[in-house]
C-alpha cells in the first residue's frame, strides 16, 4: 500500500483517506465526509490536470490540485 | 411561525421552496452581509407562516462570510430569525453527507422535519433505503418524502408542519454542543465523531446501491463535456448560441418598449397642460422609467439561459474546465458566466456573480465586468468606425472596419484580465479562495424553477436598481433642459428666426432649436467647461457634451451628437449624421473627426464607465456606494490615459 496524497492519484485509482494536513480547509473537507478510512475513487482530471473530480460514493467532488495535496491517502492495489 | 429551510447545495432546496411558497416570495436583506434573505409565505389552515430560505450549506459551521449568516442565526436562540421549526432537505441518493447537516440541526433541539427529496435520482442509482432504521436514529424527527421536480410532496410537508410538536429528545451525537464558530479544533473533532456515527447508520439504512458512478449516464456525458478539446468547443458553441439568441431576440421587445415609451411621453406632453410639471413627467419620469424597463428583455433572456445551465448541472462543469484558466487572474471558474454575459450586458453579468462564494473573487469579477464591451457600445463603435475607418480590406480577406471592431472588443477583454491581476494584488483579505465544488448529476431543468428565477431577478432589478436609474435620469434630464437665466429662451428665439430666414421646414426648425437649447443648458455649459481637459484627447466641447450625456447610457452618445449637429435622429440611418460630422472643421480648417480623434473616442468608450444602470446594480449587489464609485474612478482614469495615448500615437 503506497502512501501518497490525493493529488498524486491517477485517473481510475481507488484510495483510502489516512489524514488531512492541518490547514484552513481541513474542517471543511472533513464536513464533506473526507475522514480517515473513507474510500474515494478518482474519476477524471480537468484539462491541464487541475482540478480533479473524485467519487465520494453519493456525490462527485471536484478539488484543485492544491486542495488535494492536503489529503494523505493510501492507494488500494487494483 | 418562522420556519427555516435548510439543506446542502444541490438537494433541490429551491425547488422545495418554490413548491411551498409559489410566487409569494420576497427578497430582503440579512443585515451586514451581501447575502440576500429569501423569504416566502405559506398558509396552513388559514394560518400564515414565514419560510426563510437559508443559503445551502454542508454544515452549520461557517467557512465563508455568507455562511456566517446561518451560524449566527442558529447559534442564537434570541435572534429574531431563530426558527420555530426546521425543514431540512435531504438528497435521498446522497445520505451520508446530507445527514451531517441534518443531524446538526436535529441536535440543536429545534423541531425538525426531514424532507427526503430526489427519490427519482435514488431510484435511478439503484438505491433503496430502510426508512424504519433511519427513523429510529432520529425518533423526534418527522421524515417526509418528496420529489420536488414533479411537484410531489407539498401536502405531506404541510401536514408534517401542522402536526409538528416540540419533543424533548436525545441528541444524535452524544455530548453535542454547538461549538464556537472560531473553535476549529472542536469542529474537526465533531466532524470526525459525527461521520463515524453516520457511517454506521448508513450501513443499515442504505440497503443497496446498484449503479456504480463510472457507469452512470452523468459520468459518460462528463467524459465528453470535460474533454480537453471538445469540452471547450462545446462551451464556446453554447455561448455562441446564447449570444445569437440574445442579440437577435432581445432587440425586438427592446424596440417595442422604446417606441411605446416614446409614444407615451409624446402623448403626455400633448395632452397635459404645458408647463414644468408636464415636462418633468413626460421627459424626465416616463423616459426614465422607459430607461429601466428596456433592460428587462436582456436580463430575462440571460438569466433564462443561466438558469438552464445551472439547473441542468452543466454550469458546474464549466467552472471545472475554466477554473485553472481563471485563477491566475484572481478570478474563479464561476467568473466565466458573469464575464461572458457582460459582453451582451454587464447588468445581468454583475447580478450573476451572486454564485461566487469568495468575496474577493466576486468583487474582482464585478469590478472588471463592465470592461467586457457590452452591446450598448456597438452603436458608438459603428458610428465612429464608419466615420473614420476606410472601407478597405487587409491582406485581401479581412475587412479593416471589422478588424477594428474586433480589436476594440479584444482591448476590453485584455483590459479586464489585466485589471483583475492588479486587483488580485491590491485587495488583501484573510479569506483564501477555494474550489471544493460538487458536480451534480445531470438532470433536465425544472421549468418552474427557471421561470421563478427569471421573475425574481427582473423584480430585483426593476425595484432596487430601477430607483437609482430613475433618479439619475431625472437629474440628467433637468441639466439638459434647463440653463442659467434666460440664455436658453433667447437662443431658442434666435434659432427660430434664423430657421425662418433659411426657410427650414418644421422638422429642421425643431432640430435647430433643440441643438441650440442643448448648447445653452447646464450640460452644454459643463461640456464647454471640460473642453480644455478633453482637448489633449482630441475632443471639442460638442463631444464633451455627448460624453456627459452618455454617462446615462453609452448609446445616448449617438442621439446627443445628432441633437447638437441638428441632424434629424429617427434612430435609423447614421448617414446624415456622418456627413455632418465629416464636414466639421476646427478653427484651422482641419477635420475634427479624423483617425486620431475617432480612435481616441473609441478607446475612451472601451474603458469608461458610462452606464448608470450598471452602477445601480453594482451598488445593489455590493450594498455600498463605495464600489460603484471606485469603478467610475478607475475606469475613468483608464479611459483618459488610453484615449490620450491613442490620440498621441495616431496624430
Amino acid at each position: 500500500m503506497m502512501v501518497t496524497t490525493l493529488a498524486q492519484a491517477n485517473k481510475g485509482e481507488q484510495v483510502i483517506v489516512s489524514s488531512i494536513l492541518a490547514s484552513d480547509l481541513k474542517s471543511k473537507l472533513m464536513e464533506l465526509g473526507i475522514i480517515a478510512g473513507r474510500e474515494l475513487t478518482v474519476l477524471f482530471h480537468a484539462p491541464f490536470g487541475d482540478p480533479i473530480a473524485v467519487d465520494m460514493e453519493g456525490f462527485v467532488l471536484s478539488l484543485r490540485k492544491s486542495e488535494a495535496e492536503l489529503i494523505t491517502v493510501m492507494k488500494i492495489p487494483a | 411561525m418562522k420556519i427555516a429551510l435548510l439543506g446542502n447545495p444541490n438537494t433541490g432546496k429551491s425547488s422545495i421552496f418554490n413548491l411551498l411558497t409559489g410566487l409569494r416570495q420576497h427578497v430582503g436583506n440579512f443585515p451586514g452581509v451581501t447575502v440576500d434573505k429569501k423569504t416566502g409565505s405559506l398558509t396552513i389552515d388559514s394560518v400564515q407562516h414565514e419560510l426563510i430560505d437559508f443559503p445551502g450549506t454542508y454544515s452549520i459551521y461557517p467557512h465563508s462570510k455568507d455562511e456566517e449568516v446561518v451560524y449566527s442565526i442558529l447559534s442564537d436562540k434570541n435572534h429574531k430569525d431563530y426558527p420555530d421549526l426546521a425543514l431540512v432537505v435531504v438528497d435521498a441518493s446522497n445520505l451520508r453527507r446530507n445527514l451531517f447537516l441534518f443531524s446538526q440541526v436535529y441536535d440543536l433541539g429545534i423541531p425538525t422535519i426531514m424532507v427526503m427529496n430526489m427519490s427519482d435520482v435514488a431510484t435511478r442509482k439503484g438505491i433503496s433505503l430502510n426508512q424504519e432504521q433511519l427513523q429510529n436514529a432520529f425518533p423526534a424527527a418527522t421524515i417526509v418524502s418528496s420529489n420536488a421536480r414533479v411537484g410531489l410532496g407539498k401536502e405531506r410537508i404541510l401536514e408534517a408542519i401542522k402536526e409538528k410538536e416540540l419533543i424533548e429528545h436525545d441528541t444524535f451525537l452524544l455530548n453535542a454542543g454547538l461549538a464556537d464558530s472560531t473553535d476549529i479544533a472542536s469542529q474537526e473533532a465533531e466532524a470526525e465523531q459525527r461521520y463515524a456515527k453516520i457511517n454506521e447508520l448508513v450501513k443499515v439504512v442504505e440497503v443497496e446501491r446498484k449503479v456504480k458512478t463510472e457507469d452512470s449516464f452523468t459520468n459518460k456525458l462528463d467524459r465528453i463535456l470535460i474533454h480537453p478539446i471538445f469540452g471547450y468547443l462545446i462551451f464556446a458553441a453554447i455561448l455562441l448560441v446564447i449570444f445569437q439568441f440574445i442579440f437577435s431576440f432581445a432587440t425586438i421587445p427592446m424596440d417595442l418598449i422604446d417606441g411605446a415609451f416614446a409614444q407615451l411621453a409624446d402623448w403626455t406632453s400633448a395632452t397635459l397642460p404645458s408647463g414644468v410639471f408636464t415636462e418633468l413627467l413626460s421627459e424626465g419620469i416616463i423616459s426614465g422609467i422607459g430607461g429601466v424597463v428596456i433592460f428587462i428583455p436582456q436580463i430575462a433572456l440571460l438569466f433564462f439561459f443561466i438558469a438552464i445551465l445551472e439547473e441542468s448541472g452543466y454550469l458546474a462543469r464549466v467552472v471545472f474546465i475554466m477554473d485553472r484558466l481563471m485563477r491566475p487572474f484572481g478570478l474563479n471558474g464561476k467568473s466565466v458566466v458573469p464575464l461572458m454575459s457582460s459582453v451582451a450586458c454587464a447588468i445581468p453579468g454583475v447580478m450573476a456573480t451572486r454564485t461566487i462564494a469568495d468575496w474577493k473573487e466576486r468583487m474582482i469579477t464585478i469590478l472588471v465586468a463592465p470592461l467586457m464591451s457590452c452591446s450598448a457600445r456597438i452603436p458608438v463603435y459603428t458610428l465612429l468606425i464608419a466615420l473614420v475607418i476606410p472601407e478597405t480590406t487587409v491582406g485581401g480577406i479581412f475587412n479593416l472596419q471589422g478588424l477594428v471592431l474586433f480589436a476594440l472588443y479584444s482591448l476590453g477583454v485584455i483590459a479586464a484580465l489585466f485589471i483583475a491581476i492588479i486587483l488580485k494584488w491590491l485587495i488583501r483579505t484573510k479569506e483564501k479562495g477555494f474550489l471544493l465544488l460538487e458536480l451534480p448529476s445531470y438532470k433536465t431543468p425544472r421549468w418552474g424553477n427557471v421561470g421563478i428565477t427569471v421573475l425574481e431577478k427582473v423584480k430585483v432589478f426593476v425595484l432596487d436598481a430601477g430607483k437609482i436609474i430613475l433618479a439619475i435620469s431625472i437629474v440628467l434630464w433637468f441639466l439638459a433642459s434647463y440653463g442659467p437665466s434666460n440664455s436658453m429662451e433667447e437662443a431658442s428665439k434666435n434659432a427660430e428666426k434664423f430657421a425662418i430666414e433659411l426657410n427650414l421646414d418644421e422638422d429642421a426648425t425643431n432640430d435647430l432649436v433643440s441643438s441650440v437649447k442643448l448648447e445653452k443648458s447646464y450640460i452644454g455649459i459643463m461640456g464647454k467647461t471640460i473642453e480644455p481637459v478633453i482637448q489633449p484627447l482630441g475632443y471639442d466641447w460638442k463631444m464633451g457634451i455627448s460624453l456627459i450625456t452618455s454617462f446615462a447610457a453609452r448609446e445616448v452618445f449617438v442621439g446627443t451628437l445628432a441633437t447638437i449637429y441638428a441632424v434629424h435622429d429617427d434612430g435609423e440611418e447614421n448617414q446624415p449624421l456622418i456627413e455632418k460630422l465629416r464636414n466639421e472643421q476646427t478653427a484651422e480648417g482641419k477635420p475634427v473627426y479624423n483617425l486620431a480623434s475617432g480612435l481616441s473616442l473609441m478607446v475612451f468608450y472601451v474603458f469608461a464607465m458610462q452606464c448608470m444602470a450598471t452602477l445601480a446594480v453594482v451598488k445593489r449587489e455590493t450594498k455600498s456606494w463605495k464600489w460603484p464609485l471606485i469603478q467610475i474612478g478607475y475606469m475613468g482614469v483608464l479611459a483618459y490615459i488610453g484615449a490620450y495615448i491613442t490620440f498621441t500615437l495616431f496624430s
